[in-house]
Order: structure tokens, then sequence, then C-alpha cells
């Protein structure tokens, strides 16, 4: 093999004072950067094949690693940057498609980070959530425009019935993570802490495994153009089936799961072969427009319709389409939405941010007099409780959150879950790394996140004067924006900083 | 009026009572009311509404306008000559006082819709149109009221001056409310002041909506345009949409804009459980969040309503047919020394005060109305 160009990412420095040769970091790095020699009975470091997930200096007993990036640079160029001539590299040596994993990384403008929050003063006491009611509870589902009475002898009784409504208790639910994408322990973490704080997870495209069925009032089934492992049995334990349509780390194209990661477990819950890669097709061969959709919609319909689109261009008209077509809820994932692998190019360029996306939609859903006709889930990129407060004043009636979830159960954000070696046991299905991940440890702290994030929700809610999320939900009054155009402005109908109401 | 805020922060004072049998009284005992709570005010805003005062016309849209020019007065009548037949027109009567200065020209127009303004034939529909038309598109008028025997004087200045201006002394309802304005970031504008009013809603409001944002959205999607500049006019649409148009019992409306907390709809037994957990998750986008206390005035009564933590005050008394409602104990017993009960309404509890007697029912559309509310009193 020719020598590589392509440098170390990464550096591993380990203080010679400190170590005391225990080789537990050989014994953690599933890419072996410590390789133990007998000879000298010291560890030396591998580190061209680092990628900085940090598990051997979390883990080791004396702190004796400090993993850096590696500080020598190439020359200064605007255009030809370092990630650039590296990416050149990389597929000079390999000839295939650039892949990665997580959400996009570039440096485009967040306009969660444009955005500040209103709180009351004087005039507008406000609430302490301490101390007074503040409600969170959230309906997802197609809502009638109003409700009939009918006169029953001595009083009234309703006569406008609900259609089926998934009940959340916090507006926080977790996004489409797949069985095969994540591990079995990951896929039981998110079933439990889902079920403790009273919201879904989402099983991704990678079907059920038969141990997580007690936890299907609890879960989404999503139903994606591989069909990997929906079967009725499958479609009927969930409390929810999402037809998934694209994924905002990916728009256009299909799910990737590496045949790395095709254990024979996962090879039976998606009904495949162990070792093939499940690539699925980039549409649905059943959905090649919006009147397939809308037959796909009601055949499953016989436990609740429900859909997920991309943020793309034109994301608004689509979601009106889909909610015409049958759907009681829309999930529209923006570019900055996660993913298990997806070729470099198409997440980092495809796609717009989740806030632009969900303020057209709102917009559009409420011209077309259909908001009320489903309720929209807004992914992609959700950082902290803020960006949520954010995303719900603009108009999203709960968000998913995935990448956040995973970090909560230890992910370092290495990007590297296409290659099956993950550290952390999170997305790995080898069983050496799959176990150091405890899902009771796991599900306390996703419970802890949904628990903390909910808190400061309430926290921002009481702030503004207001004690129940549904008038934060469109409420865009409590929102002004810092350092845009009036464009971007009118896009998300909001005011500039410094206007009065 | 660009240069006016679309939402008023204001603290104020309010007040409202109905004499359920329908017996008038003249529009002094208001202003007495009122001017106990002076201090609630700072001048920048008063004003009343009265039903019941026009029986001579009851059949008329009595429409109450200001206009900022002669212009937009030509303007607008050159858009009701289009649209409806004007019975009679005249400036409303007012007398001048030392304490209100810059009134605009201030006319009132008796008007009967000519049929081929009803499209679809609902005849409040086409109020509604007009009144939303006027306020958006015609500069400089505004419409303070535009229902049936009814009417709303206000203006800038204290309520008791703004009374004497509009000489309620010499008009004689059933049903009266009153507004003292404190706003804290509003300029002086005739139209900003309460009560608010659509078709015979008014409301008469202290406090902030915290909700506005949304729940002018909301409004929005049945057609509603929220033009006033403050956060008030979405309670007199929300109720107009809720009573009027989706034709729900009045308490049930009140319950909308007032939910019950979840706890306590986990608390009810299974039928009420599901009928308020059906109307939180439909419903959702009209509650109206904020500290507020309001008196919505109607043709058939009045009802008091406090937001879900009584953030604002507000205190009702009953003295034989007749159910007061203020912001203040001062301002009820200024003009009813001793009444048979006064109570504190809880939290999000609404007082409804309805008149017994079916004497306003000119229309159908009001009858079937009449029924919902006597379902109520007979519950």
């Amino acid at each position: 093999m020719s020598l590589s160009l392509y440098p170390s990412e990464f550096r591993i420095e380990r203080d010679p004072e400190r170590c005391i040769v225990c080789q537990v970091c050989v014994r953690q790095c599933a890419n072996d950067c410590h390789v133990y020699d007998e000879d000298d009975d010291c560890i030396v470091s591998n580190e061209r094949n680092c990628v900085g997930c940090h598990r051997c200096a979390t883990l080791c007993p004396t702190n004796a690693i400090t993993i850096t990036q590696n500080p020598s640079d190439f020359k200064t160029n605007a255009n030809w940057t370092a990630r650039v001539i590296k990416d050149i590299y990389k597929q000079a040596e390999s000839g295939g498609v650039l892949l990665t994993g997580m959400g996009c990384d570039r440096q485009l403008p967040s306009y969660f980070d444009r955005m500040l929050l209103n709180a009351s003063q004087v005039t507008n006491p406000s609430i302490d959530p301490l101390r007074e009611p503040m409600e969170l509870r959230t309906h997802l589902g197609s809502k009638p425009e109003r409700v009939d009475f009918k006169r029953t002898g001595e009083g009234f009784d309703l006569t406008t019935e609900l259609s089926p409504q998934l009940v959340i208790d916090t507006p926080i639910l977790f996004s489409a993570m797949s069985y095969g994408s994540i591990s079995y322990n990951a896929c039981l973490a998110l079933a439990t802490a889902a079920q403790t704080v009273g919201t879904f997870y989402n099983t991704g495209e990678g079907g059920l495994h038969k141990d997580f069925y007690p936890y299907g009032e609890n879960t989404i089934a999503q139903v994606a153009s591989g069909r990997f492992g929906v079967h009725a049995e499958y479609l009927d334990v969930a409390a929810a089936i999402e037809i998934k349509i694209g994924q905002g780390a990916k728009p256009g194209i299909g799910g990737h799961l590496p045949g790395e990661k095709v254990s024979e477990e996962i090879s039976q819950t998606r009904m495949i072969p162990v070792g093939t890669d499940a690539i699925s097709p980039a549409p649905h061969h059943d959905i090649y427009s919006i009147e397939d959709l809308r037959q796909l919609i009601f055949a499953l319909k016989e436990a609740t319709g429900y859909r997920k689109i991309a943020a793309v261009h034109n994301v608004a008209p689509i979601a009106s389409g889909i909610i015409r077509a049958g759907a009681d809820i829309v999930a529209i994932d923006g570019l900055r939405g996660g993913t298990g692998a997806a070729p470099t190019m198409i997440r980092d360029h495809v796609g717009i941010p989740i806030e632009l996306a969900i303020a057209a939609v709102d917009r559009r859903l409420r011209e077309e007099g259909i908001r009320h006709r489903a309720s929209i889930i807004a992914g992609g990129g959700f950082r902290n409780s803020a960006d949520i407060v954010k995303a719900i004043a603009l108009g999203a009636d709960a968000v998913y959150i995935a990448t956040a979830a995973l970090v909560a159960m230890g992910c370092h954000l290495c990007q590297k879950c296409y290659t099956g070696k993950c550290n952390w046991g999170i997305a790995t299905q080898d069983p050496y790394l799959t176990k150091r991940l405890n899902p009771n440890i796991a599900q306390r702290r996703l419970v802890n996140l949904l628990h903390g994030w909910s808190l400061e929700i309430k926290e921002m809610l009481g702030g503004m004067g207001i004690n129940a999320i549904e008038s934060l939900r469109g409420n865009r009054e409590h929102l002004r924006g810092v350092g845009m155009t009036q464009n971007e402005l009118d896009i998300l109908g909001i005011k500039s900083a410094g206007e009065a109401w | 009026m660009g240069q006016f805020y679309e939402k008023d922060i204001s603290g104020c004072g309010i007040v409202g009572f109905v004499n359920e049998n329908g017996k008038v009284v003249p529009g002094d005992r208001i202003i007495t009311a009122m001017t106990t709570m002076h201090e609630r005010g700072n001048g920048l805003g008063g004003g009343f509404a009265a039903y019941g005062i026009y029986p001579e016309r009851a059949d008329c849209y009595a429409f109450h306008m200001l206009y900022d020019h002669p212009e937009s007065k030509t303007k607008t009548e050159a858009y009701f000559e289009t649209k409806c037949i004007i019975e009679m027109d005249e400036p409303i009567p007012t007398r001048q006082n030392a304490f209100v200065s810059n009134p605009p020209i201030l006319w009132r127009y008796f008007l009967k819709l000519k049929p081929e303004s009803i499209q679809g034939g609902d005849e409040e529909d086409a109020i509604v149109r007009i009144v939303m038309e006027i306020n958006a598109r015609i500069e400089g008028a505004f419409v303070a009221s535009g229902g049936k025997n009814m009417g709303v004087f206000k203006g800038v200045g204290f309520p008791e001056d703004i009374g004497e201006y509009y000489r309620l002394d010499e008009y004689e309802a059933y049903t009266w409310t009153g507004h003292g304005r404190f706003p804290t970031n509003s300029q002086g504008w005739w139209g900003g002041a309460h009560p608010f009013s659509l078709l015979d809603w008014t409301v008469v409001h202290n406090g902030e909506i915290s909700s506005y944002g949304i729940n002018k959205r909301y409004l929005e999607h049945f057609g509603y345009q929220c033009t006033c500049y403050t956060d008030t006019e979405v309670l007199a649409y929300l109720f107009d949409l809720l009573i009027r148009k989706h034709q729900l019992p009045i308490e049930i409306a009140a319950k909308i804009v007032c939910a019950h907390f979840w706890d306590e709809i986990e608390r009810m037994d299974e039928q009420q459980r599901e009928i308020y957990r059906t109307l939180r998750a439909v419903y959702a986008s009209a509650l109206v969040n904020g500290p507020f206390a309001v008196v919505i005035g109607h043709t058939h009564g009045i009802v008091g309503l406090s937001d879900r933590m009584k953030l604002r005050p507000l205190i009702a008394a009953r003295d034989g047919e007749t159910l007061y409602i203020a912001s203040e104990d001062s301002a009820i017993r200024e003009i009813c020394p001793q009444p048979e009960k006064v109570w504190m309404p809880r939290a999000g509890e609404p007082v409804i005060g309805l008149l017994k007697s079916p004497q306003q029912q000119e229309t159908a559309a009001s009858l079937q109305r009449m029924a919902l509310f006597q379902l109520q009193n007979s519950k």
C-alpha cells in the first residue's frame, strides 16, 4: 500500500509520569490506537487511527492521556482549506464517496442563535414555575376546526370525537434511530426513557426487536423506503406510524446501514441476510407522487397515519400536500439533522435550516386554513431547551431530538457512526462494544436531560408570563431577531430586536 | 395609524353591571362607579358601553364612528352607501369640558344592510366584514361599535370626563360597562380606549395578553383581522367566534379562553374529562394567557372573567336583579352600598349575568343564542 497523504487528525499525548501501563486504553480502543509493546513494557500510539472519541482519555485511571487536534497545518488558503485538501486525499486513495456520520457540521448561520426570547417586566408579572402550575402537555394529531355540543336533558354533551392523539408531557420526542444504526442497549434506553417521561421514541427504519414490544405505547414505528422489518405486528404494536419520505441529513437519498453493523439479531429484525448493506431506495417505489402517498397513508391508517419529510426548499407546499393526503402529524427534519451514515456532500449541502422550514410551513398551513388538521414536529439539530422554545414559538408543536439524546448517553460526536466501531457502545453492534452502554444508566441520563430541559422551558415560559405551552406555540411576538436581513426576519415572521409590540 | 403599537400593555380599572329584568338606568351611575377607581387610570383612556340605549331604532346596526379628518368621514360614508341603507345619521352629542381635548369627529349611523351585501345569508358576518374593512382600509376611520341597540362611548381622558363629554347621563341602559385606562406604552388615541367592540360584543379589559401573538394568528384563520393595535380586541373576536360562529354555550367559551389546568381535568369524571380535554386540544390557540380581568358585554348580559391564576383583581356582587362586576369593591359599593352578596370569583371562573326576559330577539340567530344561554341558566 502506498503512503497515505491523509494526515492524522488527532494527537495522542501520553504522560509517561502518569501512565501505569494498565492497558485500559488498549482494551477500550476499537480503532487500535493504543498498542502494548511487550518488549519495552510500554504503550505506543497509532495516532493515524484516532477518531477523537475520547474513550481512552475518559477511562484512563491516571488521567495520563490527552487527545488534541493535530496542530500541524496546511498553508493557509481561504478556498483550499485543510478540510477540502484532506477530503481529496481521502478520495484519491479510496475512489469512493465521502461518508460521514451525525449532522452537518459546517459553519452555516444558525437562526436559533440569532433569535432572542421575550420576558415580562412590571405590567405583566412573570410566573414562577416552582410555585405555580406550568403546563407542557401537548396533543399531537389532527384536530377538528370546532367542537359541537348537543342538548341532553339537564346539560349538554360533546358530539365531537377527537381522532387519536399522541399525548406528551413535554414537547420533546426521541427522533428516528434504527436498531442497527444504534445498539440494542441504546434502543432499550430510549424506549424506557420515553416511557418514564411520557413521550415517544421512533424506531427509525430498522424494524422493532420483539423485546421492545412492551414499550409499544411509547413507540412510533417508521415505514421507510426499504421496508425493513415492516410487518403487521410491527405496525400494530406501535402508537403511531411514521412514513419516512426524507431525512434532513440526506434529503433525496435513502438510508444506509453498512453491512459491518448487520449482526444476527439485526438481520432477524430487519429481515435481511447477515453482513449485507441495508441501502434503502431513494424514493418509496410505491410513492411516485402525492396520490400514491395518500393511498399508503390510508393503507396504514388502521393504526394511525403519520409522516416525515425532510426540509427542502419547497417544504411548505409539500407539507400542505401531505396533510391533504391524510396525515395527522408532519415531521420536518432540518439541514442539521443527524444520521448514522450519509454521503458528506449531501449531508453538508442539501436542505435548509429547520428554523426557516418551521416558519414557512406554519405560515403556509395557516394561509390555507389547514393548520389544525395536523401537528408539526420539527427535528434537526436542537442543542438545548432555548432552541426548542424558539422552534415552538415559530410554530412547531413539538420537537424531535436524536443527537442530543446520543450525547446524553455518552456520544462524543466523533462522527464515525458508519464504521460500526463506536467505542461508547452506542452506534455499534459489536458485542464487545455494546455491553459498555448500561441501559439503566443511559435511561437515567436521558430522563435527566428531558427533565432538565423541561424545567428550563417552564422557566422561560414563566418569564414570558405564560403558563401553558399552547400559548407559546406559533406566538412569534415572543421572538426578536438580531443580525438578520429584513428578508430573513420576514420569512421567520418575527420583528427585529428593539422593536416593541 | 402606523405610529401606534400593536399591543397595548395596560393596567386599568373596569366595572360592569346588568339588570337581569332589563330595567334601564341612566349613565351617571356607571360614571360614579368609575370615579372611585380614578387612581387605576392615568387619563389616557376612558370609555363605556351601554345596551338598550336605542330602543326606537333597535332594528338598525348603530355604528359609532371616530374620524381623524373629514376625508375619512367622506370615504367611510361612500363605503356605507355601497353596502347599507343609512336610515339616519347625526353627530354623537357631546358636552365640552375642560378635561377632554382634541376629540376626533364623532358620528353615529343607524344602518340596515342592503340585501346584496349579505353574501351567504349571514347578516352578522356581513357586518363583521364591513367593520374589518373600515378599520383596516380606510385611513383615519375607526368603528367604535356597530351592534344593535347598543353603543360604545370612548376617548382619551379620565373615564368620568369622557362620560361627561358624551352626556351619558342622558342615556338609559340595562347593561353598562366602563373602563379607565393606564397605558404604559401607547399614545393617546381615541380608538385605543376601551371598550373594544364587534357586533354587540364589548370588552373592557385590565391586563396584558401574553398569548396575543398566537390568538391573533388563530383568529386570522377565521377571517378576523386584528386592526386595533391592542391585545384586547382578540377577546371580543374570540367570544364572537366561539359563541356566535361555533354556537358554544357561554360557559364553555369561558372555559376555552380560560382553560382548566390539566390536573383539574384529570380529577373530573370521565365525561367531563373528555369534554375539557377535547376543548383544550382543539382550542389550544384560543387559550388566553397572561394577567387579565375582563367584563364582556353583550345584548343578553355580561360575563366577568379573570385569568387562570387571577393576576388581576375582579370582584362580583348581586343585589336583587342586578349583577355587578368590578376591579374594586369600592366601585360597586359607591352605587350599591348594601349588596345582598359580594364575592371574589375564583381564578378563571366566569361570572355570568343574563337577561331573564327574551326581549332582545330580533333575529333567528339571536333566538338560537338565547336557547344556548337558557340552557346554561337551566344548569
